[in-house]
């Protein structure tokens, strides 16, 4: 498109609808991004006198974003390396709900066991479900996306939307079509500390607690080690990655290993969180993960955790002040508006094919 | 043998199996009750035939992955039910606003128009909003085009499902929310008698099946036509089609508006046929059950979606209730144990066709040859077929 569009050489001095045009694509997003907290932030202002309510809505939002952050990541890596939207992905998140949520009968939790016991447990839990997500991932990859690598692009897209529906499906014979209560286990909603009116409950804690350490061991772990070295190197450039003797194929795996045991990781705590499993929550949160992976700027990590956070807070402002039942709607509007002012997100790389 | 080649060399022999065919599905209904059980599978199977025709234009012929095509369906069900209903009571003074319609619909409160005119309106809504959602895609990639026509899909869904909260003007709402709007007037042609869904299908069959015939027929002319090549050409590689003369803009946003009004048109059918308009059924579940038509048919190859159609359609209505659930293979099933319900998963074995074909035959059943070639071509080297900057 740029090709057709800009003769070379003539463009010395930007005419007035570039720079315009220039203007919105850095800060128009940004603009709606605070648009929104900002007007219910005034209304509160007006009606209250104080920004209480804005503020614990921030609050939960964040804590909701840490876990959108999570499954975010593994859009994110997958699409790094291999440039395909892992649409199984929310549903990857929702297995490792379900996983978490049938370990906790045979392993005796409930909301009466001692602290000690719980913690181990709930540690327990959180690896099940963190290696069952993970080694899914992986097989989905074997069987669904590597046959079709060299296929046409859209080919491995399709098999991804195929992948979801079946995961959809096993969610309903686990544990049927409708919502489940589970288990209030660490009494999500007690409040911690309250800071001039703005409560921080104990699922809040749990989210930041889990959610911190991992992203600094993924970051790590992509930025230091040599297999992170690999999956870099991969994502600039299979071909060459090959010949400098990388096993791409490999790589790839792991880079699925990875997005599966975050995404099982958050899978527990949604559910520690939430206190319900529904075989559909994997696909509204898929979107919500996928729409933060964007705006971060796809193939980003930092970008990924920020646009978690971020899109944890609108959404927790639209279910709060426009109702839930609408909150889908604005999260894809956001995904629309990201798209039109910037595809390439906040914070985004060039990847290779960006643009 | 010797008659066999003859008869090939003639002209019009490709055009026999489907003449004998079409013909034979246009006679069937007068062999069977009015009100058959297997009548009413065929109506709906058509009515899904002209929406994956819709689809396969977009999908098969222009190469843009459109995973929300529901949002039309929702707006040719929604047409039907603001034009063809007594859900706006109070217009005219509570008189109501008749336009064509005779009998019992005429005497109604509420909008109620001619069938042809809200064929005609509903294809009109479609079209503009497949142009408005096609916008934002234009300068994406292919599966950001996904992504956003799924999120204009849920948008489009969400907003008739909660239509009950949306107020147009004085107390004139939406849509009617999650409960549906009912009844919804049926069919009333000019100079035929109105069709009455519950006394005698055939009326309904014949009108889908014309329906169709027409679909079929602008598919073919448009395939061939200077915009059906157009769309093939930014199917195979945009930048070539875009220095060769193509103009982008105007070629995709056509490939949308016109998928778009295929579907509006099958919504506003199958709107009269239900006799009611529920927005709880726009779901993006519905958008891959018309994705794996043409997939399983064969991306780009009209017969070949057909097919596909027609075969889903069955498995979804036939198969899973009646076969796997209630008949022979269900009662096996829960002898060993297994007690679960197909319908209950029938979007598991949609995503299972989708996965198979994918991963076993891309082409689909009946391929188009071209597609074909270019699929063959395209494996093991860098060359993509979607994406123009492969």
């Amino acid at each position: 498109m740029e090709a057709a569009g800009i003769p070379a050489g003539q463009a010395l001095k930007p005419r007035r609808s570039e720079v315009v045009s220039e203007f919105i694509s850095k800060y128009g997003l940004i603009a709606i991004l605070i648009a929104f907290p900002a007007y219910y932030g005034i209304q509160d202002l007006i009606d209250d006198g104080n920004l209480t309510r804005i503020g614990n809505n921030l609050a939960d939002g964040l804590s909701n974003g840490a876990i959108w952050a999570l499954v975010a990541l593994g859009y994110t890596l997958v699409y790094g390396i291999i440039e395909l939207i892992n649409f199984a992905h929310g549903e990857i998140f929702m297995i490792g709900a379900f996983t978490s949520f049938a370990l906790w009968a045979p392993l005796g939790l409930n909301p009466d066991t001692g602290t000690v016991a719980l913690v181990l447990g709930l540690l327990v839990t959180l690896i099940a479900a963190m290696l069952v997500s993970g080694s899914l991932n992986v097989m989905i990859e074997r069987v669904g996306y590597r046959p079709l690598r060299g296929a046409p692009k859209l080919a491995p897209l399709i098999t991804a939307v195929g992948f979801s529906f079946i995961l959809q499906n096993v969610g309903i014979l686990w544990l049927g079509a409708s919502q489940r209560g589970v288990p209030d286990l660490i009494e999500s909603q007690k409040e911690l500390v309250n800071i001039v009116g703005i409560s921080l409950s104990r699922g809040d804690l749990l989210a930041f607690a889990v959610t911190v350490p991992l992203v600094l061991l993924l970051t790590t772990f992509v930025g230091q080690s040599r297999l992170g070295k690999a999956m870099r190197a991969t994502a600039q450039d299979p071909e060459a990655a090959k010949l400098m003797g990388i096993n791409v194929d490999t790589t790839i795996s792991l880079t699925f290993l990875l997005g599966g045991l975050l995404a099982g990781a958050a899978g527990l705590i949604n559910t520690l969180y939430q206190t319900n499993v529904w075989y559909f929550q994997g696909f509204t949160a898929g979107l919500i993960a996928f729409t933060a992976a964007v705006m971060g700027g796809i193939g980003n990590l930092r970008g990924a955790v920020l646009g978690g956070l971020i899109i944890g807070c609108i959404q927790q402002i639209s279910d709060n002040r426009i109702g839930n039942e609408w909150t889908p709607a604005v999260i894809f509007a956001y995904l629309v508006l990201i798209m039109v002012f910037r595809p390439q997100g906040l914070i985004g790389e060039e990847t290779r094919e960006a643009g | 043998m010797s008659t066999i080649q003859d008869l090939r060399r003639r002209r019009w022999a490709p055009y026999l199996l489907p003449a004998v065919v079409l013909v034979g599905v246009a006679v069937f209904p007068l062999f069977r009750p009015p009100l058959d059980g297997f009548m009413d599978d065929c109506i709906l199977a058509l009515a899904y035939v002209v929406m994956a025709l819709g689809l396969n234009l977009v999908v098969g012929f222009a190469g843009l992955l459109d995973l929300g095509y529901v949002a039309f369906y929702a707006f040719g069900l929604m047409t039907m039910g603001w034009w063809a209903s007594d859900f706006y009571t109070g217009v005219n003074g509570e008189e109501g606003i008749h336009i064509g319609v005779s009998g019992f619909a005429a005497t109604l409160p509420g909008i109620h128009l001619s069938f042809l005119i809200i064929v005609v309106g509903a294809i009109l809504v479609c079209a503009v909003a497949g142009a408005i959602i096609g916008l934002p895609t234009l300068r994406l990639r292919g599966d950001y085009i996904a992504i956003v026509t799924l999120a204009f899909g849920e948008i489009i869904g969400r907003t008739f499902a909660n239509g009950d909260e949306i107020t147009i003007f004085n107390d004139y709402k939406l849509s009617n929310g999650r409960q549906s709007i009912s009844p919804i007037d049926q069919i009333d042609l000019p100079l035929l008698d109105p069709f009455d869904s519950a006394l005698n299908l055939r009326p309904y069959y014949w009108c889908i099946f014309a329906i169709v015939l027409v679909v079929l027929f602008v598919n073919f002319r448009l395939r061939d036509s200077k915009l059906g090549r157009a769309w093939i050409a930014l199917r195979e590689d945009e930048v070539a089609a875009a220095s060769m003369g193509v103009p982008l803009v105007k070629t995709k946003l056509l490939s949308y508006a016109t998928g778009g009004a295929f579907g509006g048109i099958s919504g506003a059918f199958l709107g009269a046929y239900f006799s009611s308009v529920n927005a709880n059924q726009f779901q993006f579940g519905f958008s891959i059950f018309i994705l794996a038509m043409v997939i399983l048919g064969g991306l780009g190859s009209i017969w070949g979606v057909v097919i596909g159609a027609v075969l889903l359609a069955f498995v979804n209505n036939r198969l899973i209730p009646d076969v796997l659930d209630q008949g022979f293979v269900g009662d096996k099933l829960r002898d060993i144990g297994l007690n679960f319900s197909f319908t209950e998963i029938s979007f598991g074995v949609f995503g299972f066709i989708l996965v198979i074909m994918m991963v076993l035959r891309p082409e689909g059943i009946l391929p188009e040859r071209r597609r074909q070639m270019e699929l063959t071509e395209g494996i093991g080297d860098t060359e993509s077929v979607f994406e123009a900057r492969g």
